[in-house]
């Protein structure tokens, strides 16, 4: 039967060729890259202080903890869901790993003192068994991922305080205070730790089978469904690998700010989310991944750092990084729509 | 009869192209009052781009757009409302959640001097326009409770009683029952002799010649011919739109099929009393290896359903299935690949991932099997261009974005993607549904293929010609019900929706 052949072949469409159309499937990604050259351009011009190596490892001292986080958020914002609970988890898992530690006799905590190992794996397990929690309540359930991870928000916080009572414990596993607050080289550990974990996600993400069902998840839910996937299974697995890259950036984070304490990670819920959003990980699912995630903590790190080397009136800095994020928001949303134009 | 008329509108060398693809290559197209112009040709023929120009869908084209003799440009769907065009699309596009009459006066509520909604005149009128249409529907129940044909007919009314002069209609009838077919016609005859002009494109061609007082055929993104709807036939349309002699190739089905006697192959699917509330009571049968089994039905008679039951999508009330004689509890449509049941829905959208390249496409149920912990794109690439090749899928390039290819060809890589390590049961839900006559051939056969390989197979349509075409047995289901088996004897259209 070749009678098919004249038919199909009339209804065939091409490729949009050109520089214009490959720019506009592309602006998701050249976007976020375009601001970050811009901004460091701006304070390097602005500051000499800025643009140093020190001031390098400094940038990438401060979006350590953020890229931890964000490298399991990543997997959830590809698969079009959100994790609010992060901050809180990461919280909880830093004052876990303190309230297993023997503390000086000043802090006056009722803690449970452990060998250090005992005490990171039972941080790991808690933060683990909240994002089952997530998980639970978002595939077994059918609680949306933004009310359910709300309310974990809210029983994570709830669990440290509990545990510290309002104190402030300082003493970590030495593990810990290595890999949080220590250098080798000249490079902090923390920095080292991020950019593993961020290699480790992104190979996850290109290389791995479950790498690609999370972005058919996020791409088209119903067709993943479709197709026999274990769509519960995906969704259920990031929330997970999100609580425990949280927890990770939470211990790591007491370290390095030397001290555990109730709402130390507030700011990190809504950093973690920029950083991936401004590097042009799609909030619709499926578009995106850790090397966007990687120009967002950038975009971050120097907006941050570099409003501190030009000596701008502090109160105006959170206005400023609002403002931005509401660009990339908006340059998000807009890359999606130019996309599925170019398919159309 | 209304032909020679002033036309009211005309289109003057249309150009418009997607992406640096001409979708339509410089055609002329003009309107008269009070005529029903039919519109035909393959998928990808340019027939919906033209009407969605004329609604004021797509503003960016080329041509003159003359309306009333005065050359005019739609920036918006809006305007043309405004203009009074209308369009009902081949897509469902109706707010679920409304009333029925909140539906029927979508974005017109009479209100009163306080700009108050008058909700129950909305009502009344809406379920006064509604009867009119032979639709007798309470008009403040919720539109989603609804069969999906009957909301599709209540989509049509909203336009059609909108008052607009100019009115097309997609594809309007694929999800309509026969007796709601004849209504709409006798509705849009109504409204032509009162002077609205309707475009009525449909791949039914019979419809087509029925209904329209100028048939116009399109191929390729050009305009080829344009006659009077009693001075044309439909091979003569087949073979305009397809350009050569192809009329054999779409049987009608009006003379009787003999069915084949039943095969003594072993027994692949057993479905026992399935029942699932208001949708569906005590369905049982069962499909064998080698064989295809036909599940026929009027739209909302259960099938949608009954397909998503075997493919573990939703868990029926009670009812049991067994898979080659081991009982089967589904708790997800993972758990049904995995005991060798593939599925392919009625909507492409729900199966395919558009913006990803076609061997990703392919891939995607079979991953498990080519790889354990890490991809090989290489493999995927070469299962995909074999399936490419084999099912003749155009463009022959597996890289290409699923998005760039014609409707047809993606519906070819939704059955694709199963393929490649056979099923033993394979479900298919209006498999050539919306296809032209060369693509739904390539189907046929490719089904006919899969059965001679020995896999059981479970065609549900709500299209008589899908049944006949492909079927050795058939069941007709009835609101929710087995109610006729037609195995080994004579089978016609005539006796199929005689059954339902």
């Amino acid at each position: 039967m070749t009678s098919g052949e004249s038919v199909t072949v009339a209804a065939d469409r091409k490729r949009p060729r050109g520089l214009g159309a490959m720019l506009r499937s592309q602006m998701r990604n050249i976007a976020p890259f375009l601001t970050l050259i811009c901004l460091f351009g701006f304070f390097a011009a602005a500051s000499p202080s800025f643009a140093t190596l020190d001031n390098l490892g400094n940038i990438l001292t401060q979006i350590s903890v953020t890229g931890i986080i964000a490298v399991g958020l990543t997997f959830v914002i590809l698969c079009a869901e959100i994790d609010l609970s992060i901050a809180a988890i990461a919280n909880v898992t830093g004052i876990a790993v303190a309230y297993f530690t023997l503390q000086d006799s000043y802090v006056n905590i009722a803690n449970v003192p452990m060998p250090g190992w005992a005490a990171i794996l039972l941080a790991l397990a808690l933060c683990a068994l909240l994002g089952l929690v997530n998980a639970f309540g978002l595939t077994v359930i059918g609680i949306p991922s933004f009310i359910m991870t709300l309310a974990m928000m809210q029983i994570a916080a709830g669990v440290s305080a509990l545990l510290v009572r309002g104190q402030i414990a300082y003493k970590v596993p030495p593990l810990v205070t290595t890999l949080g607050s220590t250098s080798i080289g000249g490079i902090p550990w923390i920095v080292i730790v991020a950019a593993l974990m961020l290699l480790g996600g992104h190979l996850v993400l290109t290389y791995t089978r479950f790498g690609r069902y999370v972005y058919m998840v996020g791409g088209n839910r119903e067709a993943a469904e479709y197709s026999g996937l274990n769509v519960k299974l995906i969704l259920g697995s990031v929330m997970v690998i999100s609580a425990v890259c949280a927890g990770i950036g939470g211990m790591l984070g007491v370290a390095h700010f030397g001290s555990a304490q109730q709402n130390e990670f507030d700011t990190y819920l809504l950093d973690s989310i920029a950083a991936v959003v401004v590097g042009g990980t799609s909030l619709f699912g499926g578009r995106g991944g850790i090397g966007n995630t990687i120009v967002g903590l950038f975009v971050l790190g120097v907006l941050n750092n570099g409003l501190d080397h030009v000596n701008i009136d502090s109160f105006l800095k959170i206005l400023i990084r609002g403002l931005i994020l509401l660009a990339a928001l908006v340059i998000n949303v807009y890359a999606q729509k130019l996309r599925e134009r170019a398919v159309e | 009869m209304p032909r020679g008329h002033q036309p009211i509108l005309e289109l003057h060398d249309i150009t418009k192209a997607f992406g640096g693809v001409e979708a339509l290559r410089g055609v002329d197209f003009a309107l008269t009052a009070g005529e029903i112009h039919g519109l035909v040709g393959e998928n990808g023929a340019g027939k919906s781009t033209l009407m969605k120009i004329i609604a004021g869908v797509h503003a960016d084209f080329s041509g003159r757009f003359v309306l009333d003799g005065k050359e005019t440009r739609f920036r918006s769907v809006r305007d043309a409302h405004a203009a009074g065009i209308a369009m009902v699309h081949q897509e469902l596009s109706v707010a679920p959640d409304l009333t029925v009459a909140e539906n029927v006066f979508l974005g017109s509520q009479p209100t009163n001097r306080l700009g108050l909604v008058q909700w129950r005149r909305m009502a009344r009128e809406a379920g006064e326009q509604l009867k009119r249409f032979g639709i007798d529907v309470d008009p403040t129940s919720r539109l989603g409770d609804l069969p999906i044909g009957l909301q599709q007919l209540i989509e049509i009314a909203r336009v059609l009683f909108s008052g607009a002069r100019i009115i097309i209609l997609d594809e309007p009838t694929s999800a309509l029952s026969p007796p709601e077919v004849e209504r709409l016609f006798a509705t849009l005859k109504r409204l032509r002799d009162e002077g609205t002009s309707i475009v009525f494109i449909s791949h039914f061609i019979e419809d087509i010649l029925r209904v329209s007082d100028v048939v116009t055929v399109f191929r390729n993104g050009r305009k080829v011919a344009e006659t009077a709807a009693s001075e044309t036939s439909k091979p003569a349309l087949i073979e305009a739109m397809i350009g050569k002699g192809r009329e054999a190739l779409e049987e009608t089905y009006t003379h009787d099929i003999m069915l084949p006697p039943p095969t003594d192959q072993p027994v692949v699917l057993n479905a026992n009393g399935l029942t699932l509330a208001g949708r569906l009571r005590e369905v049982s049968f069962e499909a064998r290896a080698g064989e295809v089994l036909g599940i026929y039905g009027f739209m909302g008679c259960g099938q949608l359903e009954l397909a998503r039951i075997l493919f573990g999508k939703i868990k029926p009330d009670l009812g049991t299935l067994a898979v080659a004689g081991h009982p089967k509890a589904f708790r997800s449509t993972a758990d049904a690949r995995r005991s060798g049941i593939a599925f392919v829905p009625e909507s492409r959208r729900d199966m395919l991932f558009l913006q990803e390249p076609v061997y990703k496409n392919v891939s995607i149920s079979i991953l498990d099997r080519i790889s354990s912990l890490l991809l090989k794109p290489s493999r995927e690439r070469a299962i995909a261009t074999r399936q490419v090749e084999q099912l003749r899928i155009r463009p022959a390039a597996v890289d290409l974005e699923l998005g760039m290819l014609s409707g047809g060809n993606q519906q070819k890589v939704a059955l694709a993607k199963w393929l490649s390590y056979p099923p033993r049961l394979l479900v298919l839900c209006e498999p050539t549904r919306g296809m032209d006559v060369g693509a739904k051939n390539d189907v046929i056969h490719i089904v006919r293929d899969l059965r001679a390989k020995g896999l059981a197979i479970i065609v549900l349509s709500t299209e008589p010609e899908t049944v006949l075409s492909l079927a050795d047995r058939v069941i007709v289901l009835k609101r929710g019900a087995v109610v006729r088996e037609f195995a080994n004897e004579q089978i016609s259209k005539d006796r199929l929706l005689e059954a339902a």
